[in-house]
């Protein structure tokens, strides 16, 4: 394959894996920060439905990552990408734990939130938020190293 | 036919048989963009990789993005009614926003790099930041029942 057709390949099948990703949101109501919040509020009346998202998208993903792991390039010839165990570190530790808290306190992860700004115009707030978080991240991390 | 599982019959079940099938989709989407494209689904770290202006990729990470919301659209064309209850004041949504933002970017990922793509590896760094960024999260929630 072309490099140029290779590319718009990669583009079509992008866009048509996120908006299945997007559709999987929806149907599972996922996008929904309050039945998110349902799941995280287990002293509460607990909606399980979160696990039940996880039980199928991580099980389904290990098939495929299994199938890319036998190769040497990607279905579009791309390289595969080694990803190398890195230690578990204190930048995990605490940015995991801010992430949390971040997630809690709202009911949006990224994914959702990125699909809400369709939805409800306040998920521009907290996008605008959160690419403010990520670009202090690189401020800061600039400064450090 | 009368659907498997339905509102009516339990309200619980219902909701778990959307999420498997919602859980299906999502995983389907994060294998194809790993085995077609070499590209992990994590959405964290591809709207950062965009923010920062990253090369090469950024096309085909902007359209993966691109595509989330379509999603939404497509299941509302479907005939799917997509309920969104945000409760969270202006305040909470941009401390929140910044928290996520920040911690994603420190701990290497959300719940779609590190809880969906990481655990389908068993990545030892991404089952210690799924159980401590559910941890905090539930612990937040809790808290907030108490403010």
């Amino acid at each position: 394959m072309s490099t140029a057709r290779q590319s718009i390949a990669r583009q079509g099948i992008a866009l048509v894996a996120g908006l299945l990703f997007g559709l999987g949101l929806a149907v599972s109501g996922m996008v929904n920060p309050g039945k998110v919040l349902g799941f995280l509020d287990i002293f509460g009346r607990w909606d399980p439905s979160l696990a039940g998202v996880m039980a199928t998208a991580i099980p389904v993903t290990a098939v495929f990552y299994r199938l890319a792991a036998r190769r040497r390039t990607s279905l579009t010839g791309t390289p595969l990408p080694s990803l190398p165990g890195r230690p578990i570190d204190r930048n995990l530790v605490i940015g995991a734990l801010l992430f949390g808290m971040g997630w809690g306190s709202v009911g949006f992860c990224p994914g959702p939130a990125i699909e809400a700004l369709v939805l409800d115009g306040r998920a521009w707030v907290f996008i605008g938020a959160m690419a403010a978080g990520m670009l202090v991240h690189t401020w800061a991390s600039g400064r450090q190293g | 036919m009368e659907p498997l599982i339905g509102p009516a019959a339990s309200p619980i079940l219902h909701d778990l048989g959307r999420a498997a099938l919602g859980g299906g989709l999502i995983g389907l989407a994060a294998g194809v963009l790993m085995l077609a494209n070499g590209r992990v689904a994590g959405i964290s770290g591809l709207f950062a990789g965009l923010l920062g202006g990253r090369a090469g990729t950024w096309k085909e990470d902007l359209l993966f993005l691109a595509g989330l919301p379509l999603g939404a659209l497509a299941f509302r064309g479907l005939g799917g009614v997509v309920h969104i209850s945000l409760t969270s004041s202006p305040l909470l949504l941009l401390a929140g926003g910044l928290l996520v933002g920040f911690g994603t970017r420190l701990g290497g990922g959300c719940t779609s790099g590190h809880a969906v793509c990481g655990l389908a590896r068993l990545s030892p760094r991404s089952v210690v930041a799924t159980a401590l960024f559910m941890a905090a999260a539930m612990a937040t929630v809790a808290g907030g029942k108490f403010l």
